[in-house]
């Protein structure tokens, strides 16, 4: 059986081995960019079913960051829809025969982790100034400077492993079950892999979206959990 | 087979079952908390469950750390090379 860890070159585009996984992902990358050019080039007031569903998903994530972040979802819409859009198209590609998710390789999620990662510094710093990005770091108190500062990295690294871990387990099992016992006998695991794969990109980013309102501070960005605390009798 | 090897796969296996018993433990507990809470206040349940996912997904990460760890032991194991 093939390790997990590694992944298989294709062809090599001069010196750069091009494999499965970043194929899939230019695949997912053309259907997401043409598709949202197509569906958003006639825009009218009187919207078709195609363009009402389309808003539902805008209205949808708009909702969701709204309450997670207790913000304006205007400046986070465009990087949290696609981060959440991307991942579930990809966790979802499992459903074409022959394609392996790109998610359950471990370069894609270091990608989408890294890409978390900078959008917090930069979101903390447009919306604070340098100053205050990095005053986020002495709250509560100052003793929780090196503490924040390892946590910064070790959650990134967390992103990273329970986004493959989840993608990569679920393939790793069909795998198995599929030596073991052939025609149809996957399908529940199939139905059950979707679930986890929708889950983990609703989970993914909502704690982009925790991570980055705990950048930007401020009394208002608290964490989901803390917004009902006291308010039980 | 070495006792190298036998040892990896073994600690593989336990790596995977122990990591299991505590997050499984935990995400009982979490359900069983939440479900409380929407009893309670069913008008909450929105909040409550999105809170939910997010801490699940927390939780579970330990279990998934424990799957990586096997993963690495058994495909990557930097002794048995």
């Amino acid at each position: 059986m093939n390790s997990p860890l590694t992944s298989v070159a294709l062809f090599h585009l001069g010196p750069i081995p091009i494999t499965q996984p970043v194929l899939v992902t230019w695949a997912i990358m053309a259907v997401l960019v043409l598709g949202a050019i197509a569906v958003s080039r006639r825009l009218t007031r009187e919207p078709s079913a195609t363009q009402e569903v389309f808003e539902l998903i805008v209205d949808t994530v708009d909702s969701q960051i709204r309450d997670t972040m207790q913000a304006e979802p205007g400046p986070y819409r465009a990087f949290i829809g696609t981060l959440f859009v991307f991942i579930f198209a990809a966790n979802w590609s499992t459903l074409i025969p022959g394609v392996e998710p790109p998610t359950a390789h471990l370069e894609t999620d270091a990608a989408l982790a890294l890409l978390v990662f900078l959008a917090v510094i930069w979101f903390g710093v447009r919306a604070g100034g340098v100053r205050g990005y990095l005053r986020t770091f002495a709250t509560p108190s100052p003793i929780m400077i090196p503490l924040n500062f390892v946590e910064s990295i070790t959650r990134t690294f967390s992103l990273l492993v329970r986004l493959f871990g989840n993608v990569m387990s679920g393939v790793f099992m069909i795998g198995i079950v599929l030596s073991l016992a052939g025609l149809l006998v996957p399908i529940p695991l199939m139905a059950l892999d979707l679930l986890t794969g929708a889950v983990q990109a609703y989970i993914f980013a909502i704690l982009a979206m925790v991570f980055i309102a705990g950048a930007v501070g401020g009394e208002t960005a608290a964490a989901p959990g803390t917004s009902q605390k006291g308010k039980t009798p | 087979m070495n006792w190298l090897a036998f040892c990896s796969i073994a600690s593989a296996a336990v790596a995977v079952s122990f990591g299991a018993i505590g997050p499984a433990l935990g995400e009982g507990r979490a359900v069983a908390a939440a479900m409380d809470a929407i009893a309670r206040q069913p008008e909450a349940a929105g909040t409550i469950s999105r809170t939910l996912f997010v801490g699940l997904a927390m939780i579970e990460t330990m279990a998934i750390y424990c799957l990586v760890i096997a993963l690495l032991l058994l495909f990557a194991n930097p002794l048995l090379k």
